[in-house]
Formats: C-alpha cells, structure tokens, sequence
C-alpha cells in the first residue's frame, strides 16, 4: 500500500467518525464550537500517532498475551503527557474539554489502531495511518463542531457570523445527536454514489 | 524480521514490568518539567480575576500570598484575597462558589471596595447552560455590569429576609437573566455568601 | 435528603448518557434489543460500582499519599481492566447463572468510558466525595446509564417497524431518535 493510500484511507474512506461510528463520546461531548472540537481532535491526532510508533517500534518485543495491556499502559502513558502539557500550555481549552482529555485512553480509536494497524506494521507507515485516522477525526469534530456552533451560537471560531443567539438546542446535548445523526445520512449517501 | 517474544510466564511479566516502569519515569520527568507552569497558569488566572474585580492596587502588597479564609459555617469557609493602595487596604476579592447553580455548584470572584460596594464580579468556573445560564459571564453578555458598584450595605431589604442580594422575583432588586431565574438566583447566592464573608473581615 | 439529590441528579438531571456523553459506543452498540440492553445495564451496575469503590481507594490512600495524582489515568484503566478480567472470573465460579445472563457484555465494558469516567469524577477534588458518597454517585449514574438505555432499545425496537426514508435508515434516525431522548431528559434539569 502506497503512503499516500495509508493516510487517505484514514482520513476518508475509513473515516472513524462518519463511517466506523468510533470515539463517539469526546465527538458529541466535545463539539460545543469549532474551536473545541479542533483542539480535542488534535490532542488525539498526537496520542494516535504517537501510539501508534511506539507501539509498532515494540511490537516484537510484547508477547502476545499481554499485548493489549501493554498497549494499554503506553496509551495512558501519551494520554497524560497531552493532559500534563496542555494544563501547563493551554489552561483554557483545558478548562472546556476536562474530563474528555483522559478519556482519550478508552477511545476505541486508538486501542484499535495500535491493535489493527501498528501491531503489523513499520514505524513509518504506523506514523502516516495515525496521522491520516487522526486527522478524518479532528476534521469531522471540526465539522461537527463548525455547524453546531453556526446553528447555536450565530458565530464561527467565535467570529460573529449573524445576529441574535441562534437556535440554542444545538449546543446543547439534543443539538449534538441531531447533527451527527444528519452528517452520518449525508456522508453515507455521498460515498455510496461514488 | 525479528522473532516474537513467546508468551511464556516469565517473559510477560517482565515485559509488562519494563513497559510500566518506563511509563512511569517518563510520566514522572514530564510531571517535573510541567509543574512549574501549570502551577503559573492557574496562578495566573487567579492573579487576572483578582485584578478584574478590585481597584487598582499597589503590586508591592501582594494580595495571593496574604490570602486568608473566612468561616462561614462548619466546614464552610471562602478565600479572601485583600488588597492595599498606599498602605490601607483598598479592597477584598473574595473568592465565592454557590450550589445552586442550574447544573450544580459554580465558583465566581466578588471584589469589595472597603465600604462595602461591589466593585466587580468574575466569573472562575461553571457549568450553567450554554446560552441561558452562561450569559452570567461577561464575555457572553452585560447582565453583570449591574453588580457593578452595586451598594450593598444601602440595598433597603423589602421582605426582610436579611437576603440584600436577590433578584427582583425574590423582592430584590437584581434583574434575573431572561429564562435563566435559577442561575441569576445562584448568582446572587454567591454574592451575598462573599457579602456575608466582607461582613466578617469589617468585624 | 442530601443522598436522595445526589441519586436523582445522577440518573435523570446529569444523565451519564444524555447529558454527559459518556458511555455512547454501547448506547448505540447494544440497544437494539430491550433484553440486550438489560443485560449490559446489569453489567455495567454492577462494575461502575465496583470499580469506583476500588479507584475511589487508591486514589485518597496510594495516589493522594504520595503525591502522584498524575498517575491517575494509567492507574485507573489499569484497575479497571484487570477488575473486569477478576469479575469474569469470579463470576464464572461463584455464580454460573450470573455469568450466564452478563458475560458477553463484561469484555465490552472496559472500553465503556463511562466506568473510567465516573471514577475519575467521584475523585474530583472539588466534589469532595465520602466513600459512601461515591459508591453512591456511581450506582446511581449506572442506573442512569441502564434507563438511557433500555429506554433506547424499546424505541429502537419500535422503529423496526416504522417507514424511515431511505437515506436516514439505520445509524442516523439512531441518532436523531437518541437527540429526542436527550430532549425529554432536559426536561429534568434544574429539579435537583
């Protein structure tokens, strides 16, 4: 498979969000505006690619029953490094995203491409999947993130974008389920025609 | 490629022990190199909110570092944060939380001049409703500029309740946040609590 | 009193599921069926409470004593996993019947973060929670997490039947379905 095949697959084709409905609760939890969704989907963009090397430059050293633990300890490893530096570095968006930020380690993403992907194959290639699978994530939290502030809020990245509040329902928790819901519809119907 | 590991007995507790103890001590190094600055930043909004709700006062005082609490009740006590301007005291921050909040317990900072007027309110943390609720916040809607110099001690107590601080539904004289009674409740909740603290100190 | 707020307030006002979001990947995974959707209440019951008793102790005499809360994340799915592992176990033993009616759903339950979310939150320096109160909170947002969910499934067992436009069948009338409910429960804020 080509590099640039690894990455578009995650981004696209095997999107985590829209297609293999993965890592729902920081998706629906974190989305309250774009800024929000953008910040968590990169914090686990780096936890994703970072596992994924270390896993992949470990993975004939692990014996197999104990692989999952293992890669269990090295995931909450990166986790809290994120959690640590961003308290340290970006105690606002610290304060939004909370309890989301250690909750990273159950997000089925990330156990399942250590599993799935980094456990057979190269460093580099690990690298690529994790950025390309992280990436699909934080672009469709950005999305989701985009819209529900758009709707709820009248603003975008927190420029105003129309008077009055908006329709408040969609940044509220109904809101959340509401839009991924459509998002899904829409993207299921586009990759099917092609 | 390499050959596997066996799954053997000894061969899975060793490598989990290695796998955890390197964890750890990466953990730990990256513990001791973010410390200080996480310790700075929260340091920082602390400093910011004092600033925002007294007046302007003299740094060489510095307001953290003579930091005392004040009893309400058992086990109930609030931060006070004074500050000094040429030598007297110019004015109190006091650190309130309520839990009366519409999503629970929020905390915010109520700076008093020494004769008792509000000077400013921040807002440090919550989790009221985003749009109704959190319109308490200055960044999301005027509604506090009304606590502003608000003149506590003069506030006449219609009901006489001994509550000064309450919305106008209360018989007060606060105007509630439009659809957000319970939060602009909490809200003087909080105030009064670091009213009733301001009391104390004046004693 | 102070209790029975804290039991409402877990199930219905901050509904693990619905207002939280914790714990969506087996809200959508196994609510297809209200029998399924009992047995992971089960479940998930009876690990939260476990788990947090076991957390919410190593935290205030491991953790807190020694001064390494930062250990915290990769302390807590450590316990959690390997508790999960130990009640499979026991359960196979000590009761088959049991074992019966919940293993298929214990393995799932250690990627539920609602568990590792709940222990976390019972721990928060800024809730203060007793032992008891945390036991508590947990089986009470477990409760939560359960009604969420057989709610769910009998909508979704419901919907069979019903004529869903082709493009929204499946997940996203899921979803929108799980926004009504959401909607409902809303309802319930600002009681406790």
């Amino acid at each position: 498979m080509s590099k640039l095949k690894i990455f578009t697959k995650g981004f696209f084709a095997e999107n985590a969000v829209f297609v293999m409905l993965l890592g729902l609760c920081p998706t629906l939890g974190t989305t309250t505006s774009a800024l929000n969704g953008l910040g968590m989907g990169l914090a686990t963009t780096f936890v994703l690619v970072m596992s994924n090397v270390a896993v992949s430059l470990v993975k004939n050293l692990i014996p197999d029953k104990v692989r999952i633990p293992a890669f269990i300890v090295i995931i909450a490893t990166f986790v809290t490094i994120v959690e640590l530096s961003m308290q340290a570095y970006l105690p606002d968006l610290y304060a939004v995203l909370g309890l989301f930020i250690p909750l990273i380690v159950v997000n089925c993403i990330i156990l399942g491409r250590a599993e799935a992907f980094a456990s057979k194959n190269n460093a580099l290639d690990s690298a690529i999947d994790g950025l390309g699978m992280g990436l699909g994530f934080a672009m469709a939290l950005t999305m989701l993130g985009s819209i529900r502030e758009i709707l709820g809020s009248g603003s975008i990245f927190n420029m105003k974008i129309y008077q009055g509040d908006g329709a408040l329902v969609f940044v509220l928790a109904p809101g959340a389920f509401i839009v991924l819901g459509y998002l899904i519809a829409l993207v299921t119907k586009l990759t099917k025609k092609a | 490629m390499a050959s596997k590991t066996k799954s053997t007995f000894v061969n899975m507790v060793v490598v989990l022990f290695v796998i955890s103890a390197l964890a750890s001590t990466a953990l730990a190094f990256v513990y001791q190199a973010t410390k200080e600055p996480i310790a700075k930043a929260k340091l920082e909004i602390k400093k910011k909110a004092i600033a925002q709700v007294v007046p302007e006062f003299d740094t060489s005082y510095n307001p953290i570092e003579n930091m005392f609490k004040i009893a309400l009740a058992e086990g109930d006590s609030l931060e006070c944060y004074p500050t000094k301007k040429g030598g007297d005291f110019s004015g109190y921050a006091i650190k309130a939380n309520t839990n009366k909040g519409f999503a629970g317990e929020f905390w915010i900072m109520v700076g008093f001049t020494p004769d008792g007027k509000i000077y400013n309110t921040a807002v440090l943390e919550h989790h009221e409703t985003p749009g109704l609720g959190d319109k308490m916040q200055k960044s999301k809607s005027n509604w506090s500029e009304q606590f502003t110099n608000l003149d506590v001690p003069n506030i006449k107590d219609i009901d006489g309740d001994g509550i000064l601080i309450e919305v106008k539904k209360d018989q007060g004289t606060v105007d509630a946040i439009t659809a957000a009674t319970i939060s602009s409740r909490a809200f003087c909740d909080a105030c009064e609590r670091a009213y009733t603290a301001f009391k104390k100190i004046k004693k | 009193m102070e209790y029975i707020l804290l039991i409402i307030s877990a199930i219905f006002v901050n509904n693990v599921v619905l207002a939280q979001f914790l714990g969506i990947c087996p809200f959508f995974g196994v609510s297809k069926q209200v029998e399924t959707a009992l047995g992971m209440t089960g479940a998930v019951i009876f690990v939260m409470t476990i788990a947090t008793v076991v957390t919410y102790l190593l935290q205030k005499y491991v953790l807190d004593v020694f001064g390494i809360q930062y250990m915290q994340t990769i302390t807590f799915i450590l316990i959690i996993a390997s508790l999960v592992q130990l009640v499979e176990i026991i359960l196979k033993k000590v009761s088959p019947a049991l074992f019966q009616a919940l293993g298929i759903f214990l393995p799932l339950i250690t990627t539920n973060c609602a568990v590792l979310g709940v222990a976390i939150l019972a721990v928060r320096p800024d809730y203060n929670f007793s032992l008891l109160q945390s036991t508590i909170f947990a089986m009470s947002t477990a409760i939560g997490f359960g009604l969420a969910l057989v709610l769910f499934a009998g909508l979704r067992e419901h919907m069979e039947l019903a004529d869903i436009p082709e493009g929204m069948k499946g997940v996203p009338i899921a979803f929108i379905t799980a926004g009504l409910l959401a909607l409902a429960f809303m309802g319930f804020s600002g009681i406790a």
